[in-house]
């Protein structure tokens, strides 16, 4: 599920905060855009679709195509509109059909 | 002459009677709307339905009762043509209850009922514990709830895809994107559309939802029909939450969980309002508090096609004789008996269903 | 509830222009917009970029900046992060902000949401590490991110910026894999002479191709075929081009081919649409101040009501301010002509260059009309064979495809799909897109808890009570 990225950062200075997801510690920029800085942790895929359990992961990063769908708080959310935050317990929608989580 | 049957309206109600009357060996045209028409049988709610219908009728209890019955061979049958499956579950179904004096109240009417209808009303009352094991997801404002081991749910949309497939496969013709201006009748009934198309038929079925209204008069019916909307709501897809349907909620095969419904007197008028959906939100958290953090995904409003009485209508007509009417608001429910039954009454077969109190007549007498 | 002169929809350079002009004519304006921070995608948190992605990003984008210092005015409240979810009566929008729902009502409400990338559906472009170009742009412009050994496919100005921006940035891309045709060029320097008009986008174009030859980045031109591969993850790009099949190994596949624009609120109170054959996608139905047709008091500017690009929208939203501005008494018609005088000047420099874009670089003739293999609708994952298939059993229009499966049903509200449907059907109708038709947008336009729903149900019963 985390590979090494191929996203890179200009500027990977700032303050960390650590953020759970799918059961696994990451260490992320704290105000950052959620789908940008998981993608630079490597993250991947994002969830499983409920259709098929095909994996997705960001694809417009603006709020439009809903592929980068996380759950925070037991709640759907689209992780290109969240804000990094501490102690966030992000876990993967649908990713028990594959034993991901 | 085009064919033995001309069906005007392609939603679910004209497709199940085309779909009967092709498995008779009948030849039919069905005559359907366009891409913008209002259509009850895209806005359906999907149940398949017994209690609370025909309190005050017992006849329509058992007509939807013996759907009911015949549902479960009606889609095994329409799964093998096409295979297309209409997801048809029917483990009963809920009459959710947020307090015990209605509960008790709709108990005392469903006895009637079931007395009119010798005995056969199979439901048990459940209280909020006995619901809890049920229904692990129900909240602590719910205090009981009837239980109907009749109702069920499907798919409405992959029941009209379905028949859609089906009846052409059976040899029917279908004609989208008509909008029918006139009907005549001289040794054979000729139906004129807008665009100049004209269909020819020695019977014809006037099975057009809301658009019954209008051209029933033109051929001999007093076709009372108003639409009553409803607006619908249906969550992002979710595990498995809920295990029966209810009048309130279910859970549909894909994942979401619709939530209905309103009724609302707004004439011709789809739109979904926020005061109507943001109530119909704290109805379900009420029921089942854990669908307060599930994302909505869709809304829609519908038209109900509904009669001054509620229940269908199947008339033939006097003044055109060849012509009926028929329409209804539960085109799902009744999709089996208008497939199975219905076209021995339009035949006239010794099989032919009673139908007498479904007679627009009724609406003389009030 | 709260009340407004005007509500903006979309903090971009449309919206934002159309606050600002409208504020200093005396209207109380509210500014709703998703992002933290105003700029739109375009000027994407331009006020935040430093030294380092300045240089990267260009002066073009630097622009942004005034329209963003520009925004504080008494008369604006700009409610950043809030989500609209629902129009009502044309003027009533409801909205969540912070896990609460509100709404608020104006007196004239702009439509300034801007544009999508159009739809690019080919094998494989639901794999993680396929991307739009433009959501490259965006990880640059708001994280300061780059991505190493991408490949940009698709065709447009759009896609060569990309291309230079990831250059400067020290991380070329291995290769530009265009779509367009030696005829498609052929055919449109008819425009030229727009374009000359519009010198300015041509000669930044012409700059940034230089720009991408000395950096040695790979072109391929006319590919056809366009396939990502991969299981888990894209591991290719597939295409044939110059009569020969290719095959890059790349783990990030950027497409583009064009921009269209955000229809759905437009779409959902009912604003008639048209088929706009050069652009080719549906653009709202407007007069020259943007006042949408058939409807009381709606404006729509920018991208959403055609695709005329940055400097476009800021003069579109002043002109749309002018005009409610006047509408409510503030101008009198002669101070807004005259005031509008040089903004439609400028508008139709600004416009000059599309003509010849839109010929030389048409969408992916694949991408319009895939093969029955390729998923349209990714969240209900609807193949064109499907579409095609209910075609064949009777669908006309788009809601019927939707109605019989599902295509366009899921949380994305048919923005990735709802163009391919009209064009799939179409096609295979042997009927006209406007014939054809688009879905029929419903609330919610952005999914909403019913938690979030609710708690709006018992305030507004609270607000009656009292």
């Amino acid at each position: 599920m985390k590979t090494a990225s191929t996203f890179r950062e200009l500027e990977p200075e700032g303050p960390r905060v650590r953020v759970r997801f799918a059961g696994r510690d990451l260490l992320l920029r704290e105000g950052g855009n959620l789908a940008a800085e998981l993608l630079a942790a490597g993250v991947t895929p994002f969830r499983r679709t409920p259709v098929s359990g095909a994996p997705r992961a960001p694809f417009c990063m603006m709020g439009a195509c809903f592929d980068c769908l996380v759950e925070i708080d037991g709640v759907t959310r689209q992780a290109c509109m969240c804000e990094v935050g501490p102690g966030m317990e992000i876990a993967m929608p649908f990713a028990e059909r594959d034993g991901d989580a | 002459m085009d064919s033995d049957y001309a069906i005007i309206g392609g939603g679910v109600v004209g497709l199940s009677v085309a779909w009967g009357l092709l498995g008779r060996g009948r030849s039919v045209t069905v005559i359907d709307g366009d891409d913008g028409s209002f259509r009850a049988s895209r806005g359906n709610f999907g149940l398949v339905w017994v209690q609370s219908k025909g309190m005050n009728q017992p006849r329509y209890a058992s007509w939807s009762q013996a759907s009911v019955a015949a549902w479960r061979g009606f889609a095994e049958e329409l799964r093998e043509g096409t295979g297309e499956d209409p997801a048809l579950r029917q483990n009963g179904g809920y009459d959710l209850h947020f307090s015990e004096e209605t509960l008790a109240e709709t108990v005392a009417r469903y006895e009637v009922l079931k007395a009119k209808l010798g005995g056969n009303y199979p439901y048990e009352v459940l209280g909020h514990n006995e619901l809890r094991m049920e229904e692990p997801a129900i909240g602590p404002k719910v205090a009981g709830a009837i239980l109907h081991h009749q109702d069920g749910h499907a798919n409405p949309l992959k029941l009209l895809r379905a028949l859609a497939a089906d009846v052409r496969r059976r040899g029917g013709r279908v004609l989208n994107g008509k909008t029918v201006q006139s009907v005549s009748r001289n040794d054979v009934f000729r139906i004129e559309c807008t665009d100049g198309t004209i269909v020819e038929a020695a019977r014809t079925v006037l099975s057009a939802g809301l658009g019954s209204a209008a051209l029933g008069p033109k051929m001999g019916f007093r076709a009372p029909i108003r639409p009553q909307r409803g607006q619908v709501l249906i969550t992002e897809k979710l595990p498995k939450l809920l295990n029966r349907p209810s009048l309130l909620a279910r859970q549909v095969d894909e994942g979401g969980v619709q939530i209905g419904v309103t009724n609302e007197e707004v004439g011709h008028d789809d739109t979904v309002t926020v005061e109507g959906i943001a109530g119909i939100a704290a109805q379900a958290i009420a029921a089942y508090p854990v669908l307060a953090k599930a994302q909505l995904v869709r809304s829609w409003g519908a038209l109900r096609v509904l009669s001054p009485d509620g229940l269908p209508i199947y008339q033939h007509s006097r003044e055109m004789p060849g012509a009926y009417l028929v329409t209804c608001h539960s085109g799902v429910t009744l999709a089996a008996a208008h497939a199975r039954f219905l076209p021995d009454w339009l035949e006239g077969t010794a099989q032919a269903p009673d139908l007498e109190v479904f007679s627009e007549d009724r609406f003389d007498l009030s | 509830m709260r009340d407004a002169d005007l509500v903006i929809l979309g903090a971009g350079p449309a919206g934002m222009a159309a606050a600002r002009t409208a504020a200093e004519a005396g209207l109380v304006v509210v500014l709703l917009d998703e992002q933290p921070r105003a700029g739109g995608q375009i000027y994407r948190d331009v006020e935040r970029a430093g030294e380092r992605r300045a240089a990267i990003l260009g002066a073009d984008y630097l622009k942004g900046a005034d329209l963003v210092r520009d925004l504080p005015h008494p008369n604006i409240r700009h409610l950043a992060g809030a989500t609209a979810w629902q129009v009502e009566e044309g003027r009533r929008v409801a909205f969540t902000l912070d896990g609460e729902a509100e709404l608020v009502e104006g007196r004239r409400l702009l439509i300034a949401t801007g544009a999508l990338e159009r739809p690019m559906p080919i094998p494989g472009w639901t794999l993680p590490g396929v991307m739009t170009a433009g959501a490259a742009q965006i990880l640059l412009k708001q994280s300061g991110m780059v991505c190493e050994g991408a490949v940009l496919a698709g065709c447009g100005p759009l896609l060569y910026l990309v291309a230079a921006q990831m250059c400067r940035a020290g991380t070329p891309p291995l290769a530009l894999v265009e779509t367009q045709t030696a005829a498609d060029r052929l055919a449109a320097l008819r425009h030229i002479g727009g374009a000359l008009r519009g010198w300015r986008a041509l000669a930044k174009g012409l700059g940034l191709l230089a720009e991408l030859r000395r950096a040695g980045v790979r072109r391929y031109t006319g590919a056809s075929d366009l396939a990502v591969e991969g299981g888990a993850q894209a591991q290719a790009l597939r295409f044939t081009a110059g009569g020969r099949a290719h095959r890059i190994a790349c783990s990030t596949v950027l497409l583009h081919h064009g921009v269209v624009p955000n229809t759905q609120v437009a779409r959902s109170i009912g604003v008639p649409h048209r088929w706009d054959d050069a652009q080719r996608a549906f653009v709202p139905e407007r007069d020259p101040w943007g006042r949408a047709a058939g409807l009381e008091g709606v404006f729509i500017a920018g991208d959403g009501g055609g695709i005329g690009g940055a400097g476009a929208a800021a003069l579109a939203g002043r002109l749309a301010a002018l005009a409610v501005a006047c509408d409510l008494g503030r101008l009198s018609p002669g101070e807004r002509d005259r005031a509008a005088r040089p903004l439609r000047a400028a508008l139709s420099r600004e416009l000059a260059v599309r003509p010849f874009l839109d010929r030389a670089y048409p969408p992916f003739a694949g991408a319009l009309r895939p093969g029955d293999d390729t998923l349209i609708c990714r969240c209900e994952e609807v193949t064109a064979g499907d579409i095609r298939r209910y075609a064949s059993i009777g669908c006309l229009g788009p809601n019927q495809t939707k109605a019989f499966g599902r295509v366009g049903m899921g949380p994305c509200q048919g923005r990735y799909c709802g163009l391919t449907v009209t064009e799939l059907l179409a096609d295979a109708n042997g009927r006209s897109q406007d014939e054809t038709g688009y879905y029929r947008i419903r609330p919610p336009l952005k999914p909403v808890t019913l938690g979030e729903l609710a708690a709006l149900a018992a305030s507004q019963s609270k607000e009656t009570a009292e």
